[in-house]
C-alpha cells in the first residue's frame, strides 16, 4: 500500500492544492487545475530539455573519444544555464528582407506544437495532462502545423538556403507522416480506441510471469516499433535524416536567419518535439508507464515511463554519433517504397493475429506476413545487381 | 478533479503560445536596457556565405515538391479513414475486415501505380 | 462551451477569413487561411463533433495547406500590384452582399426551427470515432468502397497529368 502513495503523491498534491479552492465557483477550480497541470508538464520537459541538451554533447562527446562539455559546475551540468544567458545577450537580427511578422511569428508556432503534443501522454497512472478520447488524433494533427512553421521560417527568412532547407524539410516530414499515423492504426485496432490511457492499460498483463503484454512483443508490434521510430526520426529532423538542417550544404536550413532566443526556440522545439514522438512511441508500443516484470512493480509507474524514455532518447543521440547523413531521394524513396508498404503490411499483419485469437498461432503467422513482405520488398528494392561488378586497373 | 478536456485544450493553447514569448520578452527588455540595437546595410543582409545576394529567394520551385504533396493528400485522407476502422474494429464482424482489405488494396494499387510510372523518384 | 468562446472564434475564422481575401500576396493568403481552418475545426470540437475538428486540422490546415504552399511554389505567384479601387464595381459588390445578408436574415427568420431552442445534445459514452467507424463500415461499406475507387481514380490522374506535364 506504501507504494501506491509514492506512485500517486504528484496526483495527491494536486488534490490537496486544490482543496484549499473548495469553496470557489466551478470556473476557477477548472481554470486552476488545467494551469497546475499544464506548468508541472511544462516544468518538467524544460528540466529534462535542459539535460538533455547536456548529455547529449556529453554522450557524442563520449562517443569521440573527447570529454564534452565539463567545466560549467559539476561535470559541466550548468552548461544549460551559459547556453541560456548567451543566447539571452545575443543580438536578435532580422534581415532587412525578412517579412518581420512571419519571420517572428515561425519559432513561436513551431514552438507551441511541440509543447501541445506533449499533452496527451499518460506520463503514470492517472497522470495524463489532457486525456481525452481521441488523443492520437490530436497528437497528429498538432504534429501536422509543425509543417506550417517550418514553411514560414523558409519563407519568411527571404534567404536561399532557409527556402531551400524548408522545401526539403517539409517534403520529408510529409512523407513520413504516413507512415507515422499509419503505425499507429494496428495499436489502436488490438486496444479499440484512440486514447492514449486505454492503449497503456490494453498493455497490462505478463505472460509466464515476466513476459509483459506489451504490444513490441508482437510480430506486428515489434515491425510498426522499428517504422515508427523511423518515422520519429525523420519528424524530429535528427541525424540520419537531417537533411534540411545539413550544416554542410545549407548551413542551418529553415532556421538560418535567426539568432538569439528566436533561435534557442527553434532548438526547444526540436528537443520537445523529440520528447514527444518518442514519448508516443513508449505509450504506443512499450508498455508507457507499466513495469517490464511483475516483481518491480512497486517502482512508481513514472520512473517507469521516464526510464523508457531516456532509453529511447539515447539511442536518438547513438544514432547521431554513429550514421552519416543520408541523400534526400534516398530518403524520399525510403518513404514511399519501403516504409508505406510495411505500414500496410502491419494493419494486416495485427488484423491476422486477431483473427487467430492472439495466442502463439496469431504470433507466428504475423511474423510469416510480415517476413514475406519484407523478403518480397527487400528483392524488389535491391539496387546492388544494378551495379557491374567493380574492376580495379593498377598503374604499371 | 479531471478538468473538462475542452476547457483544458483552450487554456493549453493559450500557455503553449504566450509561453514562447516569454523569453523573447526577455530579451526584447535586455535589448532596450543594456544593448541598443545596432542595424547596418551589411549586418542585415541576407545571409549568403558572404557572397552578396542576388535576386529573391521565394521563386518557382521544382514540380517534384507538388507532385509529393499531392500524393501525399490522397494517401492522408486514406489513412484518415483507416482511422474509424481501427477504432471499431474489435467490434466489427470478419465481413468488414474483408471490405477494408479490399479497400486496402485500391490503395496499394494506386501506390504501385505510381510507382511504376516513375511518380515517386526523386531524382529525375 | 461557454458562449463568449464561440463568439471569440467565429470572430477569428471572419477576420482571417478576410484577411485571406484582402491580402495581395498568395503567401500570406494562404497562412491566413490557415488560422481561418483552425477557427473552424474549435467550432466543430465544441459541438462535440471532436473527429471532424481533428480532421480539419489534419487534412485542411495540414496537408491541404502544405499542397497550396507548393502550388504557389511551383506557379510562382507574385504579390499583385494594387490596383486602383473601381468604386462602381466594389459598391455594386456590397449591394449584393448585403441583399443576400437580408435575405438570409429574413429566411432563418420565417424558419419554425431556427426558433426553438435546440435539446442539448445527448452526450455518448464511447468516443465518436468508434461510432463514426461502426457505422461506416457496418451500414455503409458500398458507399465506403465506392469512395476507395474515387481516391485510386484521382491517383491514377495526378499520375498521368503529372508525367504529361513533367515531360
Amino acid at each position: 500500500m506504501s507504494g501506491d502513495v509514492v506512485d500517486q503523491i504528484f496526483i495527491r498534491a494536486k488534490q490537496w492544492l486544490l482543496s484549499w479552492l473548495a469553496g470557489a465557483p466551478d470556473w476557477i477550480i477548472q481554470i486552476t487545475s488545467s494551469l497546475l497541470n499544464i506548468f508541472a508538464l511544462l516544468g518538467v520537459f524544460l528540466t529534462l530539455f535542459a539535460l538533455i541538451s547536456v548529455l547529449e554533447r556529453k554522450i557524442l562527446g563520449r562517443m569521440q573519444n573527447r570529454y564534452g562539455p565539463n567545466r560549467v559546475g559539476p561535470f559541466g551540468l550548468f552548461q544549460p544555464i551559459a547556453d541560456g544567458i548567451k543566447m539571452l545577450i545575443k543580438e536578435d537580427i532580422v534581415p532587412a528582407r525578412a517579412d518581420k511578422i512571419v519571420h517572428f511569428l515561425a519559432p513561436i508556432l513551431i514552438a507551441a506544437t511541440a509543447i501541445l503534443a506533449l499533452g496527451v501522454i499518460p506520463y503514470g497512472r492517472n497522470m495524463t495532462p489532457f486525456a481525452i478520447d481521441g488523443g492520437i488524433l490530436f497528437f497528429f494533427a498538432v504534429g501536422s502545423t509543425t509543417e506550417l512553421a517550418v514553411f514560414m521560417a523558409g519563407w519568411g527568412s527571404n534567404n536561399k538556403f532557409s527556402m531551400l532547407g524548408a522545401m526539403r524539410a517539409i517534403a520529408q516530414m510529409v512523407s513520413y507522416e504516413l507512415p507515422l499515423i499509419i503505425t499507429t492504426l494496428p495499436v489502436v485496432m488490438v486496444a479499440g480506441a484512440l486514447s492514449p490511457d486505454v492503449i497503456v492499460t490494453a498493455q497490462a498483463g505478463y505472460s509466464f510471469g515476466f513476459v509483459p503484454h506489451w504490444f513490441v512483443t508482437t510480430p506486428w508490434g515489434a515491425a510498426a516499433f522499428v517504422l515508427f521510430f523511423v518515422s520519429g526520426l525523420v519528424e524530429s529532423n535528427r541525424t540520419p535524416f537531417d537533411v534540411p538542417e545539413g550544416e554542410s550544404e545549407i548551413v542551418a536550413g529553415h532556421m538560418t536567419e535567426y539568432s538569439g532566443f528566436k533561435y534557442a526556440t527553434f532548438f526547444m522545439a526540436e528537443y520537445i518535439g523529440m520528447f514527444a514522438i518518442s514519448g508516443l512511441a513508449v505509450t504506443l508500443f512499450l508498455g508507457g508507464w507499466h513495469a517490464p516484470v511483475r516483481v518491480l512493480q512497486f517502482i512508481p509507474s513514472y520512473i517507469w515511463f521516464f526510464a523508457k524514455l531516456s532509453a529511447l532518447l539515447f539511442v536518438y543521440i547513438w544514432l547521431r554519433g554513429t550514421l552519416p547523413r543520408t541523400r534526400i531521394d534516398h530518403i524520399m524513396n525510403f518513404a514511399w517504397k519501403f516504409m508505406l508498404p510495411m505500414a500496410f503490411t502491419c494493419i494486416f499483419a495485427a488484423a491476422v493475429w486477431h483473427y487467430m485469437g492472439r495466442g502463439l498461432a496469431g504470433w507466428l503467422c504475423s511474423l510469416a506476413v510480415i517476413g514475406i513482405v519484407y523478403i518480397a520488398l527487400s528483392i524488389l528494392l535491391d539496387t546492388r545487381k544494378r551495379f557491374a561488378t567493380r574492376t580495379y586497373r593498377f598503374a604499371e | 478533479m479531471a478538468p473538462n478536456p475542452y476547457f483544458f485544450i483552450v487554456i493549453f493553447i493559450g500557455v503553449a503560445l504566450v509561453f514562447p514569448l516569454l523569453p523573447l520578452a526577455l530579451a526584447w527588455l535586455w535589448r532596450k536596457v543594456f544593448q541598443p540595437p545596432k542595424p547596418g546595410a551589411q549586418k542585415n543582409a541576407t545571409y549568403e556565405c558572404g557572397v552578396e545576394s542576388i535576386g529573391d529567394a521565394q521563386i518557382q520551385f521544382r514540380s517534384q515538391y507538388y507532385l509529393y504533396a499531392i500524393i501525399f493528400l490522397i494517401f492522408d485522407v486514406e489513412a484518415i479513414f483507416l482511422v474509424p476502422f481501427a477504432v471499431a474494429f474489435t467490434g466489427l464482424p470478419v465481413g468488414a475486415f474483408i471490405a477494408i482489405l479490399v479497400f486496402l488494396l485500391l490503395l496499394i494499387e494506386g501506390l504501385v501505380w505510381a510507382w511504376s510510372k516513375g511518380c515517386l523518384n526523386w531524382a529525375r | 462551451m461557454p458562449p463568449f468562446l464561440f463568439w471569440i472564434f467565429a470572430l477569428l475564422m471572419l477576420v482571417f477569413g478576410a484577411a485571406v481575401v484582402i491580402n495581395r500576396n498568395p503567401i500570406a493568403s494562404a497562412l491566413n487561411l490557415v488560422v481561418s481552418f483552425l477557427g473552424l475545426a474549435a467550432l466543430f470540437m465544441s459541438l462535440d463533433a471532436f473527429f471532424v475538428g481533428i480532421i480539419q486540422v489534419l487534412i485542411y490546415a495540414g496537408a491541404i495547406m502544405v499542397l497550396f504552399l507548393f502550388i504557389i511554389m511551383l506557379l510562382d505567384l507574385r504579390a499583385e500590384k494594387l490596383r486602383k479601387i473601381n468604386w462602381l464595381a466594389s459598391a455594386g459588390g456590397i449591394a449584393v452582399a448585403l441583399v443576400l445578408l437580408t435575405q438570409i436574415l429574413y429566411v432563418i427568420g420565417n424558419l419554425k426551427a431556427a426558433q426553438q431552442t435546440f435539446p442539448p445534445l445527448a452526450r455518448s459514452t464511447i468516443d465518436d470515432v468508434r461510432n463514426v467507424g461502426l457505422v461506416l463500415f457496418g451500414n455503409y461499406n458500398l458507399p465506403f468502397q465506392i469512395i476507395g475507387i474515387l481516391v485510386l481514380v484521382a491517383t491514377i490522374g495526378i499520375v498521368l497529368l503529372s508525367r504529361h506535364e513533367l515531360r
